[in-house]
């Protein structure tokens, strides 16, 4: 190599490195030059793409019937989604595919670029940083409100290490501060079975937000919430966006109007697949979404 | 924030409290003094010692009950068969300690000898050895509890079919055991010991050192068991109780906790069972029976699930009652364990214990 061509070879680099300081934290991908040799870490989502959910034609039947039908749906990463739809129109059911819970006759279901989810276990899945709220809340009992979010707490979820567990400062702090939020902190040490049906709803949302997940899955939050409540469940969400990425499941369209704002895009699905997609209000207005709503 | 959080934070820490280890103390000088003491004097008799021996070892599988059925919701019909194995271990030892004593005056076990056997089967190998034999009573239990749960759990076998299970599991290892060519005594099981570690078994001092024995294991487990509840670990276990597939859903695996506690519980009644040989002098394969298993579940509800002394007291309270009745009014005993068991589920779903409770608030 001639002392010419490795002095050019060096002023390239040293351009390079100037472009490289002047433009950090400016690109698409988070301050990232570029892809090559990312290193994927086992657990972690990859969401440097921007999507925290990615579905692809994913079908499921149950005897014969087409529970799901080819649902193909993105989720970008902070993103509050509505997923809105009739009875039947399968929900629930894309809800426990990406849990784990039910596993897809074909198509694939990916969280992040890396994390393939139907290779999970639906506790993997949960450590992953998948959050789920189910329709019926499901609080634990027997538990008071106290221990319901401790066990929530993201902290190592093996045997060994739940036998030797305390409660560090901060871990108190954070179920405070989420007893805060959820508007129960005076009934911390109440039985978890006393409370009314919306207040176990908030808690089993408190619960979520104690497992610090990426996504959250919500399955009718607002179901059985007074007026004031529901308000209060909406402010709460909207505060949540951008730092997680929320896919709700609701049939209270005055709630999902709160959600969106005017300006975000919401999904219906029917019979098992993605039959809009848009604001609100045109989704309101479309012919195919009012002749499924009011019957044919 | 920082003191809302010190507010939490108060109900947590200690074991038990200044109460609670009172009547530990209490108890363990019931046990190992005042009780040894009477039993000397002569107000406390040997009949009585063996009983209460007995029953002693019952609490403890009552008190293993609990952790399975009342902390995880999972309804064991098949503990009497880790009792069961843990006393036929006991009991392979304990024949070998009978030597050239038996009627056949022959090395082998006298029951070999009248299948007109030569040699000691393979199972018998360790028989010789106590430590080896009691790691056996550990071991086998431990081993079949693992593997039987790790199948049920991971198949996501739950409630009644669970129960029919563990019902099939003990009755089956009931009709192997009446084999003779088993190798463990057929119907007729073990008895006629004469000696542990070369003493003799049969004289006050023996028993009265089993005695407390047994009832110093009952307290070690009692504070093993409420340490256990009283840990994160107890509360993802009544969490699974209460709403398995939220556990699932918060990123615990339900399977390992599930199999833990199982096999926990099964190790406590194998030790249990190994307690209940030398002091009763028998073993067979009756204690596998379903009803053997039932019964245990029937002690814990009556004492009060989910409660860790309910068990216990009920445990006393229903074999207290069977050896009163099986004296005054033999024939009626199966009616009143019956008619317990119905009046319990009907009037009294927190047991014995959840009646002092409620009379104690009542008066609060």
């Amino acid at each position: 190599m001639t002392p010419d061509l490795m002095e050019a070879g060096s002023q390239r680099l040293q351009a390079y490195a100037e472009k490289k300081a002047s433009n950090a934290g400016s690109t698409e991908s988070g301050g990232r030059s570029a892809g090559y040799g990312r290193i994927a870490r086992l657990g972690e989502p990859d969401f440097t793409h921007g999507v925290a959910l990615y579905l692809d034609a994913i079908t499921v039947s149950f005897d014969g019937f087409r529970a799901l039908n080819a649902l193909s749906l993105t989720v970008n990463v902070g993103e509050l989604r509505c997923i809105i739809g009739p009875n039947g129109a399968g929900k629930t059911t894309m809800m426990d595919c990406i849990t784990g819970k039910t596993r897809p006759d074909t198509g694939t279901a990916h969280f992040g670029s890396t994390i393939d989810l139907l290779r999970l276990s639906e506790a993997d899945i949960a450590q992953v940083g998948i959050g789920r709220k189910f329709q019926k809340p499901t609080v634990y009992e027997e538990l008071s409100v106290f221990e319901n979010l401790e066990l929530a707490l993201a902290a190592d979820r093996r045997v060994r290490a739940s036998l030797f567990s305390r409660l560090s400062g901060e871990q108190l702090d954070r179920i405070a501060q989420v007893l805060t939020t959820i508007h129960l902190l005076d009934q911390a040490q109440r039985t978890a079975g006393l409370l009314s049906h919306g207040q176990k709803q908030w808690l089993e949302i408190g619960m979520l937000l104690m497992q610090e997940p990426k996504l959250l899955l919500l399955d009718e939050p607002v179901a059985g919430m007074t007026d004031e409540e529901t308000e209060r469940t909406a402010e709460l969400f909207l505060s949540l966006e951008g730092k997680h990425s929320l896919v709700v499941v609701e049939h209270d369209m005055k709630f999902v109007d709160q959600l969106t704002e005017g300006r975000k895009k919401v999904t219906v699905l029917h019979e098992g697949s993605v039959l809009a997609e848009g604001l609100l209000a045109e989704v309101q207005n479309n012919e195919k979404v009012v002749e499924v709503y009011l019957g044919r | 924030m920082t003191s809302a959080a010190m507010k939490l934070e108060q109900k947590r820490g200690l074991l038990l409290g200044p109460k609670g280890w009172t009547a530990v103390a209490i108890a363990l000088g019931v046990i190992c003094v005042l009780l040894p003491l009477l039993n000397k004097a002569g107000y406390f008799s040997d009949y009585a010692v063996q009983l209460t021996g007995k029953i002693l070892c019952y609490a403890i599988c009552a008190l293993a009950m609990d952790l399975i059925w009342g902390y995880t919701g999972i309804l064991s019909l098949g503990h009497g068969l880790f009792f069961a194995l843990g006393g036929y271990g006991m009991g392979m030892y304990l024949m070998r300690q009978i030597g050239r004593d038996g009627n056949y005056q022959s090395d082998l076990p006298d029951f070999m000898v009248f299948l007109n056997w030569k040699q000691l089967p393979w199972t018998w190998a360790l028989s010789d050895s106590f430590a080896a034999q009691m790691a056996l009573v550990v071991l086998v239990p431990g081993l079949l509890a693992l593997v039987f749960g790790w199948f049920a759990f991971r198949s996501r076998i739950k409630g009644v079919y669970f129960s029919i299970i563990t019902q099939a599991m003990t009755f089956a290892a009931m009709l192997l055991f009446f084999r003779n060519e088993t190798g463990f005594g057929g119907n007729n099981g073990f008895t006629d010991f004469k000696r542990i570690l070369g003493m003799p078994l049969a004289t006050p001092g023996m028993r009265i050192t089993l005695f407390v024995i047994t009832g110093c294991t009952l307290v070690g487990f009692y504070l093993l068991a409420r340490w256990i509840v009283n840990s994160k670990f107890g509360r993802v276990l009544q969490a699974v109780r209460d709403a398995e597939t939220r556990v699932m859903f918060t990123g615990y695996n339900p399977l390992a906790y599930k199999l833990a506690i199982w096999v926990l519980s099964a190790v406590m009644c194998a030790i249990a069972g190994a307690l209940y040989v030398p002091q009763v002098g028998i073993i067979n394969p009756s204690e596998m029976s379903p009803a053997a298993s039932i019964e245990i579940a029937i002690w814990a509800a009556v004492g009060g699930r989910a409660t860790l002394i309910g068990p216990i007291i009920g445990a006393f309270f229903v074999n207290g009652a069977k050896s009163w009745f099986t004296v005054a009014f033999p024939e009626f005993w199966l009616y009143f364990l019956g008619g317990l068991f119905i009046a319990v589920t009907l009037f009294l779903p927190q047991g014995i214990v959840g009646l002092f409770k409620r009379v104690s608030e009542k008066r609060a």
